[in-house]
């Protein structure tokens, strides 16, 4: 079932730059387990669009099946949503992106969707650089199916279940990276001050841009033995560099010391303003990138935050010479070359 | 001995080893015998692999237009060595063979109820030619050459095909004509009139078109306004996309600035293939995948979402022998049932079976339109005979004032409009079809959820059962109206009261039609219909009813349209008779009418030992 909110409206609410309040982003209410980190996300990427000003109904969101993939109910009710077949969301994206360029797509998947039975999709749709955000609800769990470990689970971390998982785990930052993603975050649930910029910087990047949010399992996996719980989570992990996201047209209002920060520009204009942080993490060379994600791995800890960023890579449309107009939206005049062109086509098969 | 003594109606088959030439050559006789105005239908039977196997050529050579295959071999030209003793016993009593006398046959070749050709082909391009390569190639022409004379065709006619071939590569004419000679003189002077076979001009092509029905399909594909195909290489359907790719890059370019007005993704595997056509129909464009039966069985899955969550896609199944990995380039008609059935859970689908190049173009653009209209995967059943050969047919056809039926779509105005609330799965029409958006249409109207799980009218998720016994049951009302949108049937009446009939479909059409035509001479009128599309019509059901015993001819082990006409229809299974061919070869007149003739024989003696039993 899915149950609708109220529609009461306090009339102070606060409006974005298009006249929509929070509340105009918000989907149907959440049927997952009460304290699930997928709803923080859900709350997140709420605010994001919120900011953002996107107009909610150009925006199209789509998922596989899971927990995880039930969540674009829960935001954005305005928007069309596709919940897919399992593992197979990033091909009915690539095929909605390809009909049309003009609108917002977000990906939602988690763990066993996108790194187990979705990998084979996962990695294609990265290297076709499909201009969407793809954000994964990365619990180590398959919730629906009560509490397996999935292919993210860290080797030795047991759920519920309490059986330490003995295989090792997929990091799909790093296959992000390599594929060429040219954008590759990782966040946590519970730590909405890195997560909310980052979603922002994502929705902005044209190209792929990879999200993996660590979503703690309150009920199969947030054990003491589980390395992604809640507890785990936040003595393990470390944020790497902060960072501002300020969107295009907007007045950069902090003003940082020279030397302790970068600007990186993207597509649409905005910016994103790194700041400096141990030097460790250089996000515009792959190759810091992959070796900052395993040296923090040695350690036993989680490196999050923004992890990789080039802006000017070329999208699928891009590659494909595509025309800017929507495909969707081109008719017969456009399409069909007409009786006169058949004919000497015929005529040439003769 | 009897010669075999025809004139333009004839079977030719060359045996040579693939990536050795022979296939530009081969197919320059079937053209040189279309310009002579007789009707010609070439088929490759060729080995998966790319150079050095086994390969064969067979054309049958009909004036009255039977383009399907007659069956045996009349005359063979048998240029390879590894092949050669079971070609030389293909040929049919009173037939020729003609091989490459640059060496003796072989002790064993010792037929005497055949006529022998030697043309030193080797030899005779090794005096002419210095390099390796072009020795090779031109033993081919060379053999053209010899046939020219046989046949007693027109040598201006080859000669004219090499130069409209060669238009850019000047340099090719005069060396191709010297070997077209050099097989012209050796016959003419070492076997005159040692062959009764001829293809005499005739005015019987009229204007008809030489091409293989992938790349009609391809072509009906852009003329039917597919924006995206999502697809994966597999024989035999890979030159559908090429086709459609190739000639979009030529059509649907924008003037100024080149961009495409298309796009093609090659996926990384047939599931992710159409679960693209999927993504891009459900956003609006119409999409198209072409595959074989492997490809299908992966993409299950994803058409039961298509189907269930009213989905338009198109899937041009250009059929294989299967199953498994079958034999991959032999034909078949074996993706019947599992077309019609695909994916868990009660599910159908339309498909349209095509019967030549020009059914190709225009089924699979009128397939992007049921596909509109319906919401639903439709399948247009080609297979490899049809898809890769080269098939003579009629030309294809667009009418400009055709528009594109892009179905049930409500736009922002017509959302705004409304006096009642919209639903994506209500219907309102009573036709079992809903009306959808498309992403993005209206700030606050017409957005919902597709979802592949149980939902109700307003596309809520549902655990209900009424609203999932509803859903499913208003999918019925659905396929009742698909009926009446696919092709209709097309019937043949050869005798009015005759109690016999015929049904076939897609490529088991020519040979069916000439072993027919052959019947009623012989004295047995026989009525036919040619099934074109399925959902099956009243009309088909009617036609059985007519008659007492109905032939169901198709080229799969098991009977496959059978099955589906007792299944669909009500039919008495005793009443439809199967003639199936499975051999990977397409289907021939002469096992057609052997089988026929067989069964209508047992017939008659169980009708007599029945009146006994009285």
């Amino acid at each position: 079932m899915s149950f609708v909110r109220p529609s009461f409206r306090h009339p102070d609410l606060p409006v974005n730059k298009i006249g929509y309040t929070r509340v105009d982003y918000d989907g149907a209410l959440s049927t997952l387990c009460a304290g699930c980190g997928h709803d923080s996300i859900t709350s997140a990427i709420i605010q994001a669009c919120f900011e953002l000003s996107l107009e909610p109904h150009r925006i199209a969101k789509l998922s596989g099946i899971g927990c995880s993939s039930k969540t674009p109910a829960y935001f954005l009710g305005n928007s069309h949503g596709f919940n897919a077949v399992h593992g197979r969301m990033p091909a009915v994206a690539t095929g909605a992106v390809m009909a049309n360029r003009d609108l917002t797509y977000i990906g939602i998947s988690g763990d066993g969707d996108t790194a187990s039975i979705g990998m084979g999709q996962f990695v294609h749709a990265v290297r076709r650089n499909l201009d969407i955000t793809y954000i994964t609800m990365n619990n180590g769990v398959y919730g629906l199916t009560k509490g397996q470990d999935s292919a993210t689970a860290d080797l030795g971390s047991a759920s519920r279940k309490g059986i330490p998982n003995p295989f090792a785990p997929i990091d799909l930052c790093a296959n992000a990276i390599q594929l060429g993603a040219g954008y590759v975050g990782r966040s946590f649930s519970g730590d909405k001050t890195q997560l909310i910029p980052m979603l922002k910087a994502a929705l902005a990047h044209k190209g792929f841009s990879f999200v993996d949010v660590i979503s703690p399992c309150v009920t199969f996996n947030n054990g003491t033995s589980s390395t992604k719980s809640y507890a785990s989570m936040r003595e393990n992990m470390r944020a790497a560099e902060m960072f501002d996201f300020v969107p295009a047209r907007e007045e950069i209002t902090v003003a940082y010391e020279e030397g302790d920060f970068a600007n990186v520009t993207m597509h649409d204009g905005s910016v994103i303003q790194l700041h400096k942080g141990d030097g460790k993490l250089n996000v515009q060379s792959r190759r810091s990138a992959l070796a900052a994600l395993e040296d923090y791995r040695h350690d036993g800890k989680i490196l999050t935050g923004l992890l990789y960023i080039d802006a000017e890579s070329r999208d699928l449309h891009n590659i494909l010479n595509t025309s800017q107009t929507p495909l969707n939206e081109l008719n017969e005049q456009d399409l069909c070359p007409g009786s006169a062109v058949l004919e000497q086509i015929n005529q040439r098969l003769r | 001995m009897d010669k075999i003594s025809a004139v333009n109606d004839f079977v030719i088959r060359f045996a040579t080893v693939n990536g050795s030439g022979s296939a530009s050559a081969n197919n320059m006789f079937a053209r040189a015998v279309i310009r002579h105005g007789v009707p010609a239908s070439p088929k490759n039977i060729f080995p998966s692999n790319i150079q050095g196997l086994p390969t064969w050529y067979e054309v049958r050579i009909n004036e009255h237009g039977y383009l399907g295959r007659r069956g045996g071999v009349d005359f063979m030209v048998a240029v390879n060595g590894r092949t050669l003793f079971d070609d030389y016993r293909q040929v049919l009593p009173g037939g020729y063979f003609l091989y490459d006398s640059t060496k003796r046959l072989p002790p064993g070749f010792t037929r005497k109820d055949i006529t022998e050709i030697g043309i030193p082909l080797a030899r005779l391009c090794n005096e002419e030619y210095q390099e390796p390569r072009q020795r090779q190639m031109f033993k081919n022409i060379a053999y053209v050459g010899a046939l020219a004379y046989l046949f007693n065709m027109e040598f201006s006619v080859f000669t004219e095909s090499v130069k409209q071939k060669f238009k850019k590569k000047i340099k090719l004419i005069d060396p191709n004509i010297k070997a077209l000679d050099l097989g012209y003189y050796y016959a003419k002077e070492h076997y005159p009139k040692a062959c009764s076979i001829a293809v005499e001009r005739r005015d019987c092509v009229g204007d008809f078109i030489l091409v293989d029905g992938n790349s009609a399909a391809g072509l009906g594909a852009l003329y039917g306004g597919a924006t995206f195909a999502g697809w994966y290489p597999i024989t035999p359907s890979t030159s559908v996309v090429d086709a459609f790719e190739a000639y979009s890059e030529k059509f649907r370019l924008e003037a100024e600035s080149g961009r495409r007005k298309f796009a093609v993704v090659q996926a990384e595997d047939e599931l992710a293939a159409i679960g693209m056509v999927i993504g891009a129909a459900w956003n609006g464009s119409r999409s198209f995948t072409a595959t074989s039966g492997p490809g299908v069985s992966l993409m299950n899955e994803f058409i039961g979402l298509a189907y269930f969550a009213e989905i338009p896609a198109v899937i041009v199944n250009v059929q294989r022998a299967g199953p498994s990995t079958g034999m991959p380039t032999r034909t078949q008609q074996g993706d019947l049932l599992t077309c019609a059935y695909a994916s868990h859970g009660d599910t159908r689908h339309p498909m349209l079976f095509p019967c030549n190049p020009e059914e190709c173009f225009d089924m699979t653009a009128t397939a992007l339109d049921l596909a509109d209209r319906l919401q639903t995967p439709i399948f247009v059943m080609s297979d490899l005979d049809l898809g890769m050969n080269d098939n003579l047919s009629p030309p294809m056809v667009w009418d400009d004032k055709r528009r594109y039926d892009r179905g049930k779509v409500l736009d922002a105005k017509a959302l705004e409009q409304r006096k009642t609330r919209w639903g994506r799965y209500l219907d309102e029409d009573g036709d079992g079809i809903p009306y959808r958006t498309y992403p993005g249409t209206h700030p606050t109207l017409g957005s919902y959820f597709t979802r592949g799980s149980s939902h109700d009218e307003y596309a809520r998720y549902t655990e209900s059962s009424a609203a999932y016994e509803r859903d499913m049951q208003r999918l019925m009302v659905k396929w009742q109206t698909a009926k009446t949108l696919v092709p209709v049937p097309h019937a043949r009446t050869r005798g009015k009261d005759s109690p016999y009939a015929a049904l076939f479909f897609g490529t088991s059409t020519h040979s069916s039609y000439e072993a027919l035509s052959g019947l009623k001479k012989e004295g047995v009128p026989i009525n036919s219909m040619r099934i074109r599309s399925f959902p099956f019509s009243q009309e088909i059901k009617k036609f059985i009813d007519q008659h007492d015993l109905v032939f169901i001819i198709e080229q799969n082990r098991d009977g496959q349209m059978r099955t589906l006409l007792i299944n669909e229809c009500g039919i008495v299974p005793a009443k439809l008779v199967s003639v199936l061919n499975i051999d990977g070869m397409p289907i021939t007149a002469r096992f057609i009418s052997k089988h026929i003739h067989r069964v209508l024989a047992d017939h008659k003696v169980i009708a007599i030992n029945a009146t006994v039993a009285q």
